[in-house]
């Protein structure tokens, strides 16, 4: 966080990296011990590599607004297909994020707080998609899901439910990508909070679930908020497992990214200004959200 | 007091009625090496503690209690009712957590009015009911803020209203004086002191600090090792030390031997001479205080105990000096600054250590 | 920028050339044997062929048959999308054949002045419909597609069997809404094998490569969207020589025979 507000450059520091507060500058405070003064005592071999990490991020994405085609970028962005593809992208990313929550943090909980036979290998199974290439994800949630999938084809024989080609399709495809990302944050989050907290109420007569909901789940909401926002960011950019399991089809399931892909086939500027109203919005998104809800935490 | 002394085998006895008021337990607990056995019983209004150094299972023991950690054998019943099967949340039980445990994303009132709002009262009513404990508390003006904005004389008081709110008839206190600082001690246990002897049900804490205990407690329960070693008022066990945990509590020189008129003969091998005329095993006990040293064989003293002795190690006790002595009796004295530089006390310095008859305190073992 | 890349590469490439005419001069006689045996210079080392990704299992095995007419040279592929390619060659890869799905495609490549001479037809492809085994829902025309729950899968019109398809359709005056438009042909075929899609239009090779997994109905507006596989020599090739002889096979009876047993179509 950049709670650095006021504090004012260290006398024998180089010129701070953040270009100098000038309002600051002037406010100087010899010989005061200032643990987090920025530029002061960091290694060379620390400071290098950090930079060049910093660049190697960076870059890419100013290259992209370099090239980006600003003259027609009016253009492509009045165009109804981008507008349908956006919002599709992120009514998804953010039912596959609820998804998430409402089966991830009970899994999440259960792999934290109890014992049973095997859970070592469990936690190694839920991680899977981590390392999954998507598409193959994809595949396999058709072989699951699909309308001949080992689960899918009694969906589809009983209630007449087909996923593939379809929005629902398209966030659970999200969802199996994106869930490990929040089952891990929310367990690395339980496993630090004090259980003990769970058996105090407890012991003033909550059930397990009602602790749980009353006092657990208040304890980790930071955990819970970093690791929906992780999926959440993971969602709105999954390509592979959507187009896997779900299509393409403008308006029902051709999200961002995969509009993107394809307009990168003949239209290179076009995918460019796609990437662009992505990135833009995702960021607007992740800040909001950081000023309203993640610094509460 | 309907005492329930020794080990109740069995788990169903069956002995409800009028004597079945209060707490009638029997713990234990498997855990790998250790394993806890104690029986424990308390009549309501008494407080009982658990004394012991760490390790001994006090902890376990409280959280068998409670329901936390589950019995491998023995019962547990309140008031005629057998607990041993319900689950925690159903216990009428109530827990004052070492670190008080307060919820930290609610505020003191939220805090003290969960237990009533998990036991079915409505939001208003709970909350009403925490006010009035906070209140009792003298923590009225406190109710509004988080746990992390409290003090710990406060949080504690907190916890303890948290803990009444629910009405237990049991009422279960770990090491509730330790977190807090050396200042703030003396007057949070006073405060506890007073509100311990206001609660009309059982309360058993678990200290490892005699002085807790004694002023807390109406009556104490010594384990060491998982197992009862001594139990009875503070004052029996302060006079009557049966181990050497125990005697170096309460500091006292504590010897097992053979009596046989005035003199017992020790297990170590000397023998000393007492007032107390017994015969049989005894326990002989004396105070540190009590110890006269010289450098030199004592004439004229008119002390029949005198041993020949060694330092082994010499520290400040309030404002006197205690010497640890090694050689015929293993013992330690208390000695003024004053006479231990007289003396040229250091460590291995040799000298003769003297107690009057009178002030050794010896009883059957 | 390109012109300047382009220099270099030639600078570089003339470079080579000194050096193994250097090497020739210095009688190497060892490596130089098996070129020797045909009185010219022969094939020889590394040659780099960028293929459309439906080439994938003929070009293969005519790049083993390459190597075995021509000890001493290994020939590297690198299958994908016709435009993904075009761009890499655009991009400045290193490499000596480009064979394309599209003529538009190579059209890019030779505009921009990097193919050496210009390109030829070496076989053309056709759509079929991929049906699933046993054709169950009796599809026999393009008309048949819009038949009413029927899930249909096409290319998406940014790739060339997208556009070919689209052209049928209009040929055939067809108006069909699909479940899905695939990113590539072989997701559309993929969607179909796994029973996902009831019919996919692809390439007549791929549902020949796919084997019994799907069945192939032929069509008429298919004659109206033919494409047509251009192969040309690359001007910044590293081993021209080698590439000129893997064109030739390509082009070779032997090589059609190849080609056409894969469902390609003669030009």
């Amino acid at each position: 966080m950049t709670g650095r507000h006021g504090t004012p450059p260290d006398p024998g520091a180089p010129a701070p990296p953040d270009g100098g507060r000038s309002g600051t500058r002037t406010v100087r405070a010899p010989r005061t011990a200032r643990p987090r003064t920025p530029g002061r005592g960091v290694p060379l071999p620390l400071l290098a590599p950090a930079l060049l990490g910093l660049a190697f991020l960076l870059v890419p994405l100013l290259a992209l607004l370099l090239r980006a085609p600003w003259r027609s970028l009016p253009e492509q962005l009045t165009s109804p297909e981008v507008w349908q593809a956006l919002r599709l992208s992120l009514v998804c990313a953010t039912a596959a994020t609820v998804l998430s929550l409402v089966i991830g943090v009970p899994l999440a909980w259960l792999l934290a707080r109890t014992d049973f036979p095997g859970r070592g290998l469990v936690r190694a199974l839920v991680t899977l998609p981590l390392v999954l290439p998507p598409v193959v994800g994809g595949v396999a949630l058709l072989l699951a899901l699909g309308r001949n999938g080992v689960v899918g084809q009694w969906l589809d024989a009983w209630f007449g439910i087909t996923l593939p080609f379809t929005t629902t399709g398209v966030v659970l495809a999200e969802t199996f990508v994106a869930m490990p990302f929040l089952v891990i944050s929310v367990e690395g989050t339980l496993r630090a909070a004090d259980p003990r907290y769970e058996e105090a109420a407890t012991t003033l007569g909550a059930s397990r679930f009602t602790a749980f909901r009353r006092v657990t789940l208040p304890l980790i909401a930071p955990g819970i908020a970093a690791g929906s926002v992780l999926a959440w960011a993971r969602a709105l950019g999954e390509f592979g497992a959507t187009i896997t399991f779900a299509g393409n089809f403008p308006g029902r399931t051709q999200t961002m990214p995969l509009a993107v892909y394809l307009a990168l086939q003949n239209d290179p500027a076009a995918a460019i200004a796609l990437s662009l109203v992505l990135l833009a919005v995702s960021i607007a998104v992740l800040a909001g959200l950081r000023d309203r809800w993640m610094r509460t935490v | 007091m309907p005492k329930n002394p020794g080990k109740r085998p069995g788990p169903t006895g069956t002995a409800p009625g009028p004597a079945a008021e209060g707490l009638d337990a029997r713990l234990v607990v498997d855990r790998g090496t250790f394993r806890l056995d104690i029986a424990l019983t308390a009549a309501p209004g008494d407080v009982v503690a658990l004394l012991g150094p760490n390790g001994a299972g006090k902890t376990t023991a409280l959280r068998a209690l409670a329901g936390l950690t589950p019995l491998t054998a023995g019962h547990l019943r309140l008031d005629g009712a057998e607990l041993h099967r319900t689950p925690p949340e159903s216990r009428p039980i109530g827990v004052v957590f070492q670190d008080y445990l307060l919820f930290p994303h609610l505020t003191a009132l939220d805090n003290v009015a969960f237990g009533p709002r998990c036991r079915g009262t409505g939001k208003a009513e709970a909350r009403a009911q925490a006010a009035e404990w906070l209140d009792r508390m003298g923590l009225a003006e406190h109710a509004g803020a988080k746990p992390r904005r409290l003090s710990g004389g406060q949080a504690q008081r907190v916890a303890l209203a948290r803990a009444l709110a629910t009405h237990p008839r049991l009422l279960l206190l770990d090491e509730p004086l330790a977190a807090l600082d050396a200042r703030t001690r003396l007057e949070v246990r006073a405060r506890l002191r007073r509100h311990l002897a206001a609660f009309e049900a059982v309360a058993v804490l678990v200290t490892h600090d005699p002085l807790d205990a004694m002023v807390l407690a109406d009556r104490l329960v010594v384990v060491e090792q998982g197992r009862i070693v001594q139990e009875g008022t503070p004052s029996d066990i302060a006079r009557h030390p049966r181990t050497e945990y125990i005697a170096q509590l309460v500091g006292l020189n504590l010897y097992r031997g053979q009596a046989d008129g005035h003199t017992v003969r020790l297990d170590a091998g000397p023998t000393v001479s007492t007032t107390e005329d017994l015969s049989g095993p005894a326990f002989v006990a004396f105070p540190p205080g009590a110890v006269t040293l010289y450098r030199d064989r004592p004439t004229g003293s008119s002390a029949r105990n005198l041993w020949r002795c060694e330092i082994a190690g010499l520290e400040p006790h309030g404002d006197q000096v205690r010497a640890e002595l090694t050689g015929e009796l293993p013992l330690a004295a208390d000695l003024t600054t004053v006479a231990a530089a007289e003396l040229d006390l250091h460590p291995g310095a040799p000298v003769w250590a003297t107690v009057k008859a009178a002030q050794t305190h010896a009883y059957p073992a | 920028m390109p012109r300047s890349a382009h220099r270099l590469q030639s600078a570089l490439r003339t470079a080579g050339a000194g050096a193994a005419v250097l090497l020739a001069l210095s009688g190497c006689s060892a490596s130089g044997s098996s070129a020797s045996g045909t009185g010219e210079d022969g094939p020889s080392g590394t040659v780099t062929v960028f293929a459309a990704a439906s080439l994938t299992e003929s070009f293969t095995t005519l790049g083993e048959r390459f190597e075995k007419e021509h000890p001493g040279t290994e020939v590297t592929f690198n299958f994908g999308g016709s435009d993904t390619l075009a761009a890499g060659i655009s991009g400045g890869a290193p490499a000596d054949v480009f064979a394309a799905a599209s003529t538009g495609t190579m059209k890019l490549v030779t505009d921009e002045g990097h193919t050496a001479g210009s390109p030829s037809t070496f076989v053309r492809n056709r759509l079929e419909i991929a049906t699933l085994p046993g054709n169950p829902h009796g599809i026999g025309s393009l008309k048949d597609l819009t038949a009413p729950g029927l899930k249909v899968v096409l290319c998406d019109s940014t790739v060339p069997c997208g556009s070919a398809a689209r052209t049928a359709l209009t040929a055939a005056g067809v108006e069909l809404t699909p479940v899905s438009y695939e990113q590539d042909v072989r997701s559309a075929l993929t969607k179909v094998e796994l029973k996902e899609a009831d019919a996919a239009v692809v390439y007549r090779t791929d549902v020949r490569a796919a084997g019994d997994k799907v069945e192939g109905v032929e069509f008429p507006e298919s004659a109206e969207a033919v494409n047509d596989y251009p192969i040309a020599r690359l001007e910044s090739a590293p081993n021209p020589t080698a590439a000129k002889a893997f064109v030739a096979l390509v082009k070779s009876p032997e090589g059609r025979k190849v080609l056409t047993g894969a469902g390609f179509l003669a030009p």
